[in-house]
């Protein structure tokens, strides 16, 4: 969870300021924990929504990271998932009266099992079939999500509206509405962070990573692949899942449209951004899948007086450009992004880091 | 001069609304108004499935551009912030929230988009933020009572079906009726729209309903359905591209219903003309705009005026797109209902002024078809006219009809 990797060569050997990488690993937690509890009362109310949205982008992204990046299984469908996990939530809390919070944990098990189903077919398609098969799955969820004899439940297509007034703090707490769901968004996500941290560390996460860089070998290591590629894929859906869920309860509407292929891909986008295989990058990845496409759009919007001053544009050109710019903009950040930083902002720290502590290393 | 009596009203009004909310809301100016300047925003489908209404934000600014270049209303200029949302609901709550927190606009004008606008529908009125002219054809945001703070624009899809069982019940009492429609809110709203037209006779009218899915291959089969069961009155309430299947169907099989058909799927260029002009022949349907391609109206004045405005502020627009009209027509009920607040641009003003607008006309509405909105109907337009299809164009006859 720091600007520190997990898997930093040789701890204490080298030193940076006299402190061990391992100890400015701590301090960076802390100081990153710290500045997550108080800024929420520096920023507004919008901005504490953007702020618990990238909580639940980095739990979605902390899930697809678990697959594609420890485990190598490549997933263009976990919009589905988190989709499932949003309607597991926006179902039971408006037609079985049960309470939001309550249908956070039902809605990781729900995924858990259906990503564990759906893990076991996946079992036979590798590389970009499997990428086929998971694209399907998104591309199907919006569909499946308007199907006639779920109406009832589903909403069809006009969706489920949440009551937003159920979701206002408890206890009386002195935290407005957003404020409230974002810390309730980083007390689950910070749990979730250390579990998957551990799962990684442990045996479990050495043969999901060890299946990934050499399956035939890892199986001579007596790791059986069926079960724990089913449970990676298990393990993924859970964490998308609770990210839908709370999404639902931080957005108050679910629907169809909610869903579409573009949240898998963004989710993608996010992991291969922040960094695959990284715990940290899933946090870098949640801030450019939230925030990049918003300073694209300003940008895009700042072209037509621009384009005026410079090269004498008539407005209406100009405008249309505009609308037109946004999402050319995101993509050159995207190529400047992927071209600066091939292994991600997790992976670009990480480098950054051992050349300091080789410098400091070198100098002392 | 202010009388005495008006001024011991004025202060009982406010001590009454200070008291009944708790903040002094009435007479202070919303949020977003300075004595230059009113901001407002909304939310377009600039990218995403339907962009294709991209077009409607485009001419909405394009329209109060021009509004501004003449000096504004009542001195003030509109500042209207067009937002992409690529029609996501989840996108459209946060920059809803942007426009309304960050921006600070003073209400939000034809956010696009039934799922959309369902996900903000109780934001604005939880915050009492003015969401006007919603652009969406369902029949929930005239909802006066339960969500003061929403308005919708165009006649819904329950209205306009209201519409043909009027016709239907007037002219063709012992019609047995057959429905096709889409399985979503869209063709269900027609569904509502008739039975409430046709009320008790409903069930005994209605021979036979059969749906179909956005991704269903074709509809003829449901189309043989429907004949089997001896209707001989079709009502059509399908997209385009199953509009025209089921037209060209209904014509090979030699089935002669009296055949209506939504008003969303009345284009000839994109539906009648791949069905068949000779085998769409008859038909009826209804409008409230001037069809942009329908040559009657070259010299009629309103449209000359449509057309002298999208040359002068944009002149490379596919003209044939009636998206161009709406859109023009709904920034003009904005200004219209700006104008009527004069000065008074409290949030609880816009709101009661666009509930007062009596009988406006717009250019590019069908004549006789009017605005017309009160505290108890949040529905501006809800007026038709039936047309026919004569083979090469629609042909308007009888009255203008309310829903």
């Amino acid at each position: 969870m720091t600007s520190v990797s997990e898997t930093a060569a040789a701890p204490g050997t080298r030193q940076i300021a006299g402190l061990s990488l391992t100890r400015w690993r701590a301090i960076g937690i802390v100081g990153f924990l710290a500045a997550a509890c108080v800024l929420p009362f520096f920023l507004s109310n919008y901005h504490n929504l953007q702020l618990a949205t990238v909580v639940i982008y980095a739990i979605a992204l902390m899930g697809l990271n678990i697959l594609t990046g420890f485990n190598g299984q490549i997933s263009l469908g976990h919009g589905a998932f988190y989709a499932i996990g949003a309607y597991t939530t926006a179902i039971l809390t408006t037609k079985f009266g049960v309470p939001y919070w309550a249908t956070v944990p039902v809605a990781g098990v729900i995924c858990l099992v259906v990503g564990f189903l759906i893990g076991l077919p996946a079992l036979r398609l590798e590389g970009l079939y499997l990428a086929l098969a998971t694209f399907a799955l998104a591309l199907a969820t919006p569909q499946l999500l308007k199907f006639k004899p779920l109406d009832p439940w589903t909403g069809g297509v006009q969706g489920v509206l949440l009551r937003r007034s159920a979701s206002n703090p408890p206890w009386g707490l002195p935290l407005t509405r957003d404020q409230w769901l974002y810390f309730l968004c980083l007390a689950i996500a910070i749990p979730m962070f250390w579990a998957a941290r551990n799962l990684i560390r442990g045996r479990t996460g050495r043969a999901i990573v060890a299946i990934r860089d050499h399956p035939v070998a890892a199986e001579t290591m007596g790791v059986n692949i069926a079960i724990y590629k089913s449970a990676a894929f298990g393990v993924s859906a859970l964490y998308t899942g609770v990210a839908g869920a709370l999404g639902a309860v931080v957005v108050g509407f679910v629907a169809p449209e909610s869903f579409p292929l573009f949240l898998s891909l963004s989710l993608l986008v996010g992991i291969v951004v922040g960094g695959l295989a990284s715990i940290s990058g899933a946090i870098f990845g949640a801030i450019f899948i939230e925030f990049v496409p918003n300073l694209s759009d300003e940008l895009a919007r700042s072209i037509p007086a621009i384009a005026q001053w410079l090269l004498g544009f008539t407005p209406s050109v100009a405008e249309q450009a505009a609308t037109a710019a946004q999402w050319t903009i995101y993509g050159l950040v995207l190529i400047a992004f992927m071209y600066a930083m091939p292994t991600g902002v997790a992976g670009f720290i990480r480098l950054l880091w051992s050349r300091l502590a080789r410098g400091f290393g070198e100098g002392g | 001069m202010i009388s005495r009596r008006r001024l011991l009203q004025t202060s009982a009004v406010s001590a009454a609304a200070l008291a009944a909310r708790g903040v002094p809301a009435w007479g202070a100016n919303a949020p977003g108004v300075t004595a230059t300047e009113i901001k407002i925003g909304q939310t377009m489908p600039y990218s995403g499935n339907a962009s294709a209404y991209g077009t409607i934000g485009k001419v909405e600014l394009a329209y109060f551009k021009m509004i501004n270049e003449q000096g504004g209303i009542n001195g003030r200029k509109i500042n209207l912030i067009s937002l992409d949302d690529g029609y996501s609901p989840p996108k459209t709550v946060e920059l809803v929230r942007r426009l309304v927190e960050q921006e600070e606009v003073a209400f939000l004008f034809q956010t696009l988009g039934t799922p959309s606008n369902s996900a903000i529908h109780q934001y604005c009125n939880d915050e009492k933020v003015p969401q006007l002219f919603v652009a969406t054809g369902a029949a929930k945001w005239n909802d006066p009572k339960g969500h003061p703070w929403t308005m919708g624009w165009q006649p819904n899809y329950q209205t306009e079906a209201k519409i043909y069982a009027k016709y239907i019940l007037a002219n063709k009492p012992n019609a047995k009726i057959s429905i096709l429609y889409q399985n979503d809110d869209f063709g269900k709203d027609y569904l509502i729209g008739l039975k409430a037209g046709l009320g008790d006779k409903f069930e005994r009218m209605v021979v036979k309903e059969a749906s179909y899915e956005s991704t269903d291959p074709t509809v003829d089969s449901q189309i043989v359905t429907l004949q089997g069961s001896g209707a001989d009155t079709h009502v059509t309430a399908a997209i385009p591209k199953y509009a025209a299947q089921a037209i060209r169907k209904i014509y090979d099989i030699g089935w002669k219903p009296t055949h209506f058909l939504t008003n969303v799927a009345i284009s000839v260029g994109s539906v009648l003309q791949p069905a068949g002009l000779e085998k769409s022949q008859g038909i009826i349907s209804a409008d409230y705009r001037k069809d942009t391609s329908d040559p009657r109206w070259k010299d009629d004045a309103g449209y000359k005026q449509w057309l002298a405005f999208m040359q002068k502020n944009l002149p490379d627009a596919d003209l044939k797109d009636n998206n161009y009209p709406y859109g023009m027509m709904c920034a003009m009920t904005m200004a219209q209902v700006l104008k009527q607040c004069g000065d008074d641009l409290s949030r609880e003003n816009v709101m009661k002024q666009a509930a007062s607008l009596k009988n406006l006309e717009m250019p590019m509405l069908l004549p006789g078809i009017t605005i017309n909105t009160s505290a108890t109907d949040f529905a501006p337009i809800k007026q038709m006219q039936l047309q026919r299809f004569d083979g090469k164009s629609w042909e308007l006859f009888g009255d203008v009809i309310g829903g």
